[in-house]
Formats: C-alpha cells, sequence, structure tokens
C-alpha cells in the first residue's frame, strides 16, 4: 500500500494550527459553506452515501443515525458531542481538539445543519484542560468572525456551541449518561426506548456523535464521496448486515511499542502492520504477547491474531467485542495476563455507575476474584466463575441497561478463554504480584 | 381486549389498560419478582431482577421469542405478547441477579426490623441459591442515623432500588434522598444537614424492599410474624387512607398504608402514620364517671347506662327542644344513626348538633414544587379537616334534624338557655372543647360526655362513658370524597371503655349485639342518601356513596358530594 496521506491530522503539526486564520488559510470553512448551499436533506444524504460510521465506539452509522430524528420537529434538536474520551488507551479525540479545533467546529456546523439544530452542547471530558482552551479560544473566533451565532455566512442559519466539561466518569461518555450529566444530573445512562433521537436531551431530540466523527463529516463534505469511500474496507458481501469500515481512522497505540502516537491510517490496516510497521515493534527485543485491538473493553487479540484487520468487522471475528475506540495497547510477553486482568477488572469496578446490580456487583466481584489470584489464592474453579460472571453481565444478555458491563466483561471473557493456560499455571504455581504502586492508587 | 399469553396461559387485557409483564403476568396468576419497580413511581429497570423472555405470537400462530431478556417492568405488553418467566433462562438469571444482590448484603436478619417481610428474604428463597460463592469480606458501610427524625438507615442492606430516592423526588417532591458515590460503592444518602423530615418520609420505609430504611418508631419493638392486621381507616383526616394496624396482644405497634386507588393511593402521611400514640394515653377514660353530687364516682356500666338513659328522658319529657345530643365527626355512620335515631325516637323536638369540625391550616398537597408550592396535579393530599367522618355524620344529622347546627350555634343557645341539657360524644384526641365551653356546659342541668381522653369536659360532666379509640370500634368513615370505608377492631380498649356503638346500642335499648353489616342494611334503607350502604360489606377498597343512583341531598348522582351548606 502507498504511505497514507494524513487527511484529518493533516494540520496538527502546522504553526499556529489551532488559528482560525491558519484554519482558513488551508480552506477551512468552505466545506460548511458548501453545506450552506445545499439543502439540509442533502447534506445527510451525503453522510449516508460516504458510509461514515461512528467513530466513537460502536460504529453506528452516522447519517442513517441522524434520519431518525422525528420528521417536521418543531425543535429544538440538540447536537451533542461526545467529548468524554475516557476509554483506556484512547487519546485520538484529544489530538484533533488541541492541534486542529476548527475542523471539529465545522463539522460540528455542518452536521447541525443537517439534523436543524441550532444549539450544540460539546461535552468534554473534565480531564481535558488544554482541549477546552483550545475549544473555547476557537469558538470565540468564530463568533467573532460571524462563523457561529446568527445568520452564518448570511445562509439564515443559526448556531451556538456550548462548551461542557464533564463530570469525570467514565459513565458520562455513555450516549444517556453523558445526556443525563449534561442536564446537571447523575450520568445514569437511561433506559431505551425512547431513544435519543426521539427523546433525548432535555426531554428534546438529540444526536450524539464522536469529536473523530465531526472530523469525518467535515473532510467528507470538503472531499467528497467517493474520496471517502476508497479508502477502507467495503461491505463483506456474504454478511448482509456489514456497512463496510470507509474512509480513514485514527489509531491510538500505545503499551509495549516503540513508538506510540496517534496514526491516522485506512480503515483496515492489521494489528501486526501498525505496530511493526507504524509503532516501530516492540521494545527490548520482546514478543507481543496480547493486542487491547480498541480500548480495554474490546478484549484482547493473541500473538497468532495479530493479523486481524482493524475495522470495524475484524475484531469480532477473533471474539473481541468489535473495533471500539481503535485504541491499541500491546502487551509484551513480560507482563502477566494476571495483573493486566487485574488492572482491567479494577478500572471497570471502580466505573460503573452503579446502577443495575448485576454490573455494579458483578465489576467489583471479578475484581476481588482477580485480586485473590494474585495474591496467590485463586483456585482453578475461579477461572470458570470469571467466565459465569462475566457470562452473566451485559447488554449482550440482557442484564444491564447500558454496554458498560459488556466492556467489563469482554476483556475477562477473552482473556480466560485466549490465555487460560497461563491462568492455570500462574495458580499452580501459587506466586503473588507484585504492585508496587499499590499504595499509591485509591483502590477499593 | 388483548390476549397476553403468560407460561403458556392466555389471560385478557382490559381495553385502555396499559399494563408492564410484572402486571400482565399478575393478572395470570404468576409471579414476576421485582425490587425497582413501583406502580407509583417512575420505571428505572436498573435492579434487573424480572428479566423475562419474551415474544409475540404472529396471526399464524408461530411465537418469535426475542434473543435477549428483557426487564418485565420496562416492557409493556400488547394483544399477542408472550412472556415467559419459567424457563431455564429466567431461573438462571433470577438466581443470578440474587446472588449478585447477597453478595455484599449482610445476613443479619435475625436483628433485622423487615425479617419475615423482606422481598431479598423471599425472592431467596423462591429464587435463589442457598450458599455465596464469593469468598471475599463483604463490603461494609456505615449506618446512616441522621437521615430523618422518623427513618434510620441501614446502608449495607440497602439493594440500591433507588424507589426511596424516586419517591422524595416524584411523590412528595422534597428530594431529599440522593445517590452519593459510584459502583458498589454507591449509598443513599442526604445533603448535609437536610434530613429527609417531610410529612411522607415515612412512606420509604414502606416501599424499601429491603431492612435498609427502617422506622425509628417502630424500630426494634416487634418481630413482624407476631403482629396481626386489622384493615382500618387512617382517621387523621377527611382524606381517609386505607390503612393497617398491626398488632401484638391488644398493642399497637405500628400503621402502614394499604393501597386503594379509590381512596389515597399507596401511601398515608406521617401525621396519620405517627399520630396514634394517644390512644395508648394514661389519660384514657377507663370507667364509668357519675358526679351526682360534685364528686365523680366510678360505677359499673349496668348501674350508669340506666342512669344516663333516664336522664336523658326525663329531660326531654321536661323539655325536648332544651335537649341536644352532640354528634362529633369522629364517630362511625353506624354510631351517629344510632345516637340520632334514638333521641328523634323520644322527641321529634329534640335537637341534633354538628359537634367541631376541626380544620388547621389548608390542604398540604405533594408532590411540592421546587420552593414548596403546591402542584396543579396533586398526587398525595393531606387535608385541612382533621377528623374522619364529618360526611358521614352531616348525612345522618340531614336525615334526621333537617339540617346541620353547628357546635358554635349551639353553644350560643346555651348562653341562651335554650338548651338545658346535653349528651356529647367527643373523640377528638385534640380536644373538643375550650375550657370555658366546659364551664359554661357544666352548668347545664344534664351533661353527658362520651369521650376517649380525660378532658375539661370529663371534668365536669354529669356522666362521663368511656368511649373507643378507632383502633377499638368497628364501623364506616365518609372521607371527604364520599368514599364508605369499614374500620374494624383491632385491639381491646383498656379499662371499661366500650365501643361506642355498643354503648349507643345499649342506651337506645336495643336488643342482642352490634352488627355492623347489618346496622349498615338498616341505615342504607332508612337514609336514601346512604343508600350504598344496604350491601352491609364494604370490602376492602369501600364503596363509594355517590355512585349510587339515589342523589345526596340534592347533588345528581355520580357527583362528589362537597362540605355542608
Amino acid at each position: 500500500m502507498a504511505e497514507f496521506e494524513p487527511v484529518l491530522l493533516a494540520r496538527i503539526n502546522k504553526p499556529d494550527s489551532t488559528s482560525l486564520a491558519s484554519y482558513q488559510a488551508d480552506g477551512g470553512y468552505e466545506a460548511l459553506r458548501k453545506a450552506l448551499g445545499m439543502s439540509p436533506v442533502e447534506v445527510t444524504n451525503t453522510i449516508k452515501d460516504s458510509g461514515l460510521r461512528g467513530r466513537g465506539g460502536a460504529g453506528f452509522p452516522t447519517g442513517l443515525k441522524w434520519t431518525f430524528l422525528p420528521k417536521d420537529h418543531p425543535g429544538p434538536i440538540y447536537l451533542a458531542i461526545n467529548a468524554d474520551e475516557s476509554e483506556p488507551g484512547t487519546f485520538n479525540n484529544r489530538v484533533l481538539m488541541e492541534k486542529d479545533p476548527h475542523q471539529i467546529i465545522e463539522g460540528i456546523a455542518i452536521s447541525c445543519y443537517a439534523i436543524k439544530s441550532n444549539t450544540s452542547y460539546l461535552y468534554l471530558r473534565y480531564e481535558y484542560g488544554q482541549s477546552y482552551r483550545a475549544l473555547k479560544k476557537a469558538v470565540e473566533e468564530c463568533y467573532a468572525a460571524g462563523i457561529l451565532g446568527k445568520n452564518i455566512f448570511g445562509s439564515g442559519f443559526d448556531l451556538d456551541i456550548v462548551l461542557h466539561r464533564g463530570a469525570a466518569a467514565y459513565i458520562c461518555g455513555e450516549e444517556t449518561g453523558l445526556i443525563e450529566s449534561l442536564e446537571g444530573k447523575r450520568a445514569w445512562p437511561r433506559i431505551k426506548p425512547p431513544f435519543p433521537a426521539i427523546e433525548g436531551l432535555f426531554r428534546k431530540p438529540t444526536i450524539v456523535n464522536n469529536i473523530e466523527t465531526m472530523a469525518c463529516v467535515t473532510q467528507i463534505m470538503k472531499r467528497g464521496i467517493e474520496w471517502f469511500k476508497s479508502i477502507g474496507v467495503p461491505p463483506d458481501p456474504a454478511n448482509p448486515r456489514d456497512a463496510g469500515s470507509y474512509g480513514p481512522k485514527l489509531y491510538c497505540l500505545s503499551g509495549h511499542v516503540n513508538k506510540p502516537g496517534v496514526y491516522e491510517l485506512p480503515m483496515g490496516i492489521t494489528a501486526r502492520e501498525l505496530i511493526e510497521k507504524y509503532g516501530g515493534g516492540v521494545p527490548n527485543g520482546r514478543q507481543v504477547k496480547a493486542v487491547v485491538p480498541g480500548g480495554i473493553s474490546m478484549g484482547f487479540l493473541t500473538a497468532a491474531e495479530l493479523d486481524t484487520k482493524l475495522d470495524f468487522a475484524g475484531p469480532g471475528k477473533v471474539g473481541c467485542l468489535g473495533l471500539g475506540t481503535a485504541a491499541v495497547v500491546v502487551i509484551d510477553d513480560a507482563t502477566s495476563m494476571v495483573d493486566v486482568l487485574f488492572n482491567c477488572a479494577r478500572f471497570f469496578a471502580h466505573e460503573s455507575c452503579g446502577q443495575c446490580t448485576p454490573c455494579r456487583e458483578g465489576t467489583d466481584w471479578m475484581r476481588k476474584i482477580l485480586q485473590r489470584m494474585r495474591n496467590g489464592k485463586g483456585t482453578l474453579a475461579d477461572l470458570d466463575l470469571l467466565m459465569e460472571v462475566s457470562g452473566s453481565i451485559g447488554t449482550i444478555p440482557g442484564t444491564t441497561i447500558c454496554g458498560l458491563a459488556d466492556g467489563a466483561a469482554w476483556p475477562v471473557k477473552n482473556a480466560v478463554k485466549k490465555f487460560r493456560s497461563e491462568f492455570e499455571e500462574y495458580i499452580k504455581s501459587g506466586k503473588k504480584s507484585v504492585d508496587p504502586g499499590a499504595h499509591l492508587v485509591g483502590a477499593h | 381486549m388483548a390476549t397476553v399469553q403468560v407460561n403458556g396461559q392466555d389471560v385478557t387485557i382490559g381495553d385502555g389498560e396499559r399494563l408492564n409483564c410484572i402486571q400482565a403476568a399478575a393478572k395470570a396468576g404468576v409471579e414476576i419478582p421485582h425490587y425497582c419497580w413501583h406502580k407509583d413511581l417512575s420505571v428505572v429497570a436498573s435492579c434487573r431482577m424480572c428479566l423475562v423472555e419474551m415474544g409475540d405470537k404472529k396471526p399464524d400462530g408461530t411465537i418469535a421469542m426475542q434473543p435477549k431478556l428483557v426487564p418485565g417492568c420496562q416492557t409493556p405488553v400488547k394483544d399477542g405478547s408472550v412472556i415467559i418467566t419459567n424457563s431455564d433462562k429466567v431461573k438462571g438469571a433470577e438466581a443470578g441477579t440474587l446472588e449478585f444482590l447477597l453478595l455484599n448484603h449482610p445476613l443479619d436478619c435475625p436483628v433485622c426490623d423487615q425479617a419475615g417481610e423482606c422481598y431479598l428474604q423471599d425472592y431467596s428463597y423462591k429464587y435463589g441459591r442457598a450458599y455465596s460463592r464469593m469468598q471475599e469480606p463483604k463490603l461494609q458501610k456505615a449506618d446512616k442515623d441522621h437521615i430523618g427524625d422518623q427513618i434510620t438507615l441501614f446502608t449495607d442492606r440497602c439493594v440500591m432500588c433507588t424507589r426511596c430516592v424516586r419517591f422524595t423526588k416524584e411523590i412528595s417532591g422534597t428530594s431529599e434522598l440522593q445517590v452519593v458515590s459510584r459502583g458498589n460503592h454507591a449509598e443513599i444518602d442526604v445533603f448535609p444537614g437536610e434530613p429527609c423530615n417531610n410529612k411522607l418520609a415515612g412512606n420509604v420505609v414502606d416501599i424499601c424492599p429491603v431492612g435498609a430504611l427502617c422506622s425509628k418508631d417502630f424500630l426494634y419493638e416487634q418481630r413482624v410474624w407476631w403482629l396481626k392486621g386489622a384493615n382500618s381507616v387512617c382517621p387523621g383526616c377527611s382524606t381517609g387512607c386505607s390503612i393497617r394496624i398491626d398488632q401484638n396482644k391488644d398493642v399497637v405497634y405500628r400503621l402502614k398504608p394499604r393501597e386503594n386507588p379509590q381512596a389515597q393511593g399507596s401511601f398515608m402521611c406521617d401525621d396519620g402514620r405517627f399520630g396514634w400514640k394517644y390512644i395508648q394515653d394514661e389519660k384514657r377514660l377507663r370507667m364509668p364517671v357519675v358526679r351526682t353530687s360534685g364528686t365523680p364516682v366510678e360505677q359499673a356500666w349496668d348501674r350508669v347506662l340506666p342512669a344516663v338513659k333516664a336522664a336523658i328522658e326525663e329531660s326531654i319529657k321536661r323539655d325536648a327542644g332544651r335537649f341536644a345530643a352532640v354528634l362529633s365527626p369522629w364517630m362511625t355512620v353506624e354510631e351517629a344513626f344510632l345516637l340520632a335515631k334514638f333521641v328523634k325516637s323520644l322527641s321529634p323536638d329534640a335537637r341534633l348538633v354538628m359537634g367541631p369540625v376541626a380544620v388547621v391550616g389548608e390542604d398540604d398537597l405533594y408532590p411540592k414544587g421546587l420552593h414548596g408550592e403546591a402542584p396543579a396535579k396533586p398526587k398525595f393530599t393531606i387535608r385541612a379537616e382533621k377528623c374522619p367522618n364529618r360526611l358521614g355524620v352531616e348525612l345522618v344529622l340531614k336525615h334526621f334534624e333537617g339540617e346541620v347546627i353547628s357546635f358554635a350555634d349551639a353553644m350560643a343557645d346555651v348562653g341562651l338557655g335554650r338548651i338545658e341539657s346535653l349528651f356529647a360524644v367527643g373523640g377528638d384526641p385534640a380536644g373538643w372543647v375550650t375550657p370555658e365551653q366546659a364551664a359554661q356546659l357544666a352548668g347545664l342541668r344534664l351533661f353527658v360526655v362520651q369521650d376517649i381522653l380525660a378532658s375539661a369536659a370529663s371534668e365536669k360532666a354529669t356522666f362521663v362513658l368511656p368511649g373507643s379509640a378507632w383502633a377499638e370500634r368497628d364501623g364506616t368513615f365518609i372521607n371527604h370524597n364520599g368514599l364508605a370505608q369499614g374500620i374494624a377492631k383491632a385491639v381491646r380498649g383498656p379499662g371499661e371503655s366500650r365501643a361506642d356503638s355498643r354503648i349507643l346500642f345499649d342506651l337506645a335499648g336495643r336488643k342482642g349485639l352490634v352488627h355492623i353489616p347489618t346496622l349498615r342494611k338498616e341505615i342504607g334503607a332508612e337514609i336514601p342518601a346512604l343508600a350504598a350502604l344496604a350491601v352491609g360489606q364494604l370490602g376492602e377498597t369501600g364503596v363509594s356513596i355517590t355512585t349510587s343512583s339515589v342523589a345526596v341531598n340534592g347533588t345528581g348522582a355520580g357527583k362528589p358530594v362537597g362540605a355542608a351548606g
């Protein structure tokens, strides 16, 4: 494959990349101008036809989501932007917001025009101070330049963007948890139906989209459907439910890899290529033991599964939950999977919102079992218990409201299944894991 | 009409009935266990106890089941819905959820107030597993005695169903209770210095499915399996909440609301819930007293009743127009009828007077708004009229007297010498007569008081007849809306006190035993406005006197009966 020319990240290394002047010098806001010359339905159809799927994790087709809004609704309709990037290993949104905020704002404006929304709330992870400052400055510049506010570019279209710093919890990134949090409540995900497109923020129709999705919207309007569809993986003809994985994707590479960072690559690159060609391989001459394909809630790939394509369909074919946020975490062969899994379990036990019984109790139970295992007191029966508990929580068996529990269950299911012999050896050996930083962590 | 299949059994749902799986299954006699769902609160579907298999029956008769389990509380049924609750999948989910709930729940049932009426206990026995597979120590959370004046929180027993949080948000509107912290560290709490002391707070103890929220008043008083319940009506105001009186060995321990959509719904207020203690007061009248020469002498009923009767007859014979009987709005319909009929049988000129009707403030409507303002559509009302049966007694008075003479008018007549003899029934624990009025009444030729508590009146009366509190009586109360509900005797009264109906029955010289359904039939036949009582038995939820075909005092049938006047 020829070297891929970054599009979403094209501007991040330019000097003064965050300023409106620099953005406009690179043709910024022309895509918005173009969109405002079309009808909202035409814009929606453009996004729909491009095959863009949401970049936030679930990969739901963005244009299709927009069409779920009630027809001829008197308004208001809201666009909520999910910038509560908190899936461990994920930092692609952060780069976009810190380095090229206008690309995001342009995407938001185009999307709002398409869905006939005049207000967009950008729900930003609280810890992202630099993103907040960059976005705030960019929004202020846009208001001053007439790109936000009343009658944008003389089109008669009004738009306000409200930056909202989040409540610093993983659950705030769940679509309806985010809406509750925006309303000033505890971020307890809502039961569906009604879906947010029918009754969302302030009980009004609401679309929730991810930051990277907004950047893609800008580029699709700028470069066209054909460009977008020329990148990535078309639908599998054998699977009528596969919507394909088009477009560029920001892969967040971290863990035991020589060159961690955000890489913009065509959808469908394999994990091996990403790690070896772009990431420079594993340091200290070690080998890959496991790879997280898209944030730890997606599970693990084994070393034998490195040729898995990192598109929306690929990780699922080898038993992972999905592509998720495309946050690839490399784990080398010197690392104990028991420790890795404990760290995952601890995260989800800490972040479970506490609403649904199976998730609230199940996540912490799994953490306790793994903790005991690391203290040398695990039994082989614990592995079956872990599989049973992880199999009984989440939206897939239908026992929870939101997908947090699925995310908590998947690393456990994958690790115990794919690395069972390592777990068995660990338990039989009776060894203990040393956790030098344990006293620093606000452990349960 | 819609047909829903529950575990293979068809059940019919009426038109306009919007039911969820739990309600539809209940119609088929199938229990779907649940914690967070409550019919008067919003649906959160978070406890995941009510998971069922759900499907649809196609027109060709085949059934398509959904692949996932669904929460029964969140899922409405429609024609052709198929619910399965007895499959291995559902049973596995139930056992799983219960195991999760019990992981960190202390097994302190032996010292828990809720034991015996606990849904965690009951469901664990029915659907759960016998042992826990968790080897680690349970979480321990500090108890929160500060959560309210009447309620206390055993934090570690909580199953996070959030019923109490939703109650204070949606029913009382006061939003004191909140969830704090996250995951399995989540706890119910109040804001610092803002305890849950609203007038409906006691209900959170009732709706708590486990022993987390407990009533401080009832705490450690009784094991619930010792208690015996009697269906009654709260006498605290004219709302007439349906209640159950829980007693053991003639001692009342607590009141619980009974669900009655025609009366108050599912709840009751704390004024009523905790306001019954006077029935155990040491000032209760225990013996009939005769005060012929100024000194009170206790006397047996079989001597005092003939003396009272003779005194009344003598007064009426002398001047019937100067004799009056005061009927209390705390009397039952039957008692009012017995007294009125007896007095009028002696002379049609003898007068019947309405006792004082206490009105305190204004109706207190819930849920409260953000700043305590009254709601447009109240879900619960504590009424200003602080007596249970003003309407019922008035209907009796209108029938026998033709009008309702107020107590104030009667007192004026006492002052003018137009009333020389008075038979007064009290019953209001807050007092019904001022010391000045009592002194005035003491000067009468005959002054008989039938009451439950010693008062300025009983200190002066010629005869004092110890009556019974409402928990000690059978009869009928009619609430503000014309709903006639039966009250049943839960406990025996103190000392020689007697049920008012029996006192008046004997005074009237009636033969036999007091049998309330028979009396209701007699009343229904005699008083057109109370024709609905002719059914005799009023059932658990009562009978509306306004839905009978007989017009009530000029009011058209079916309309609510307004206040007198």
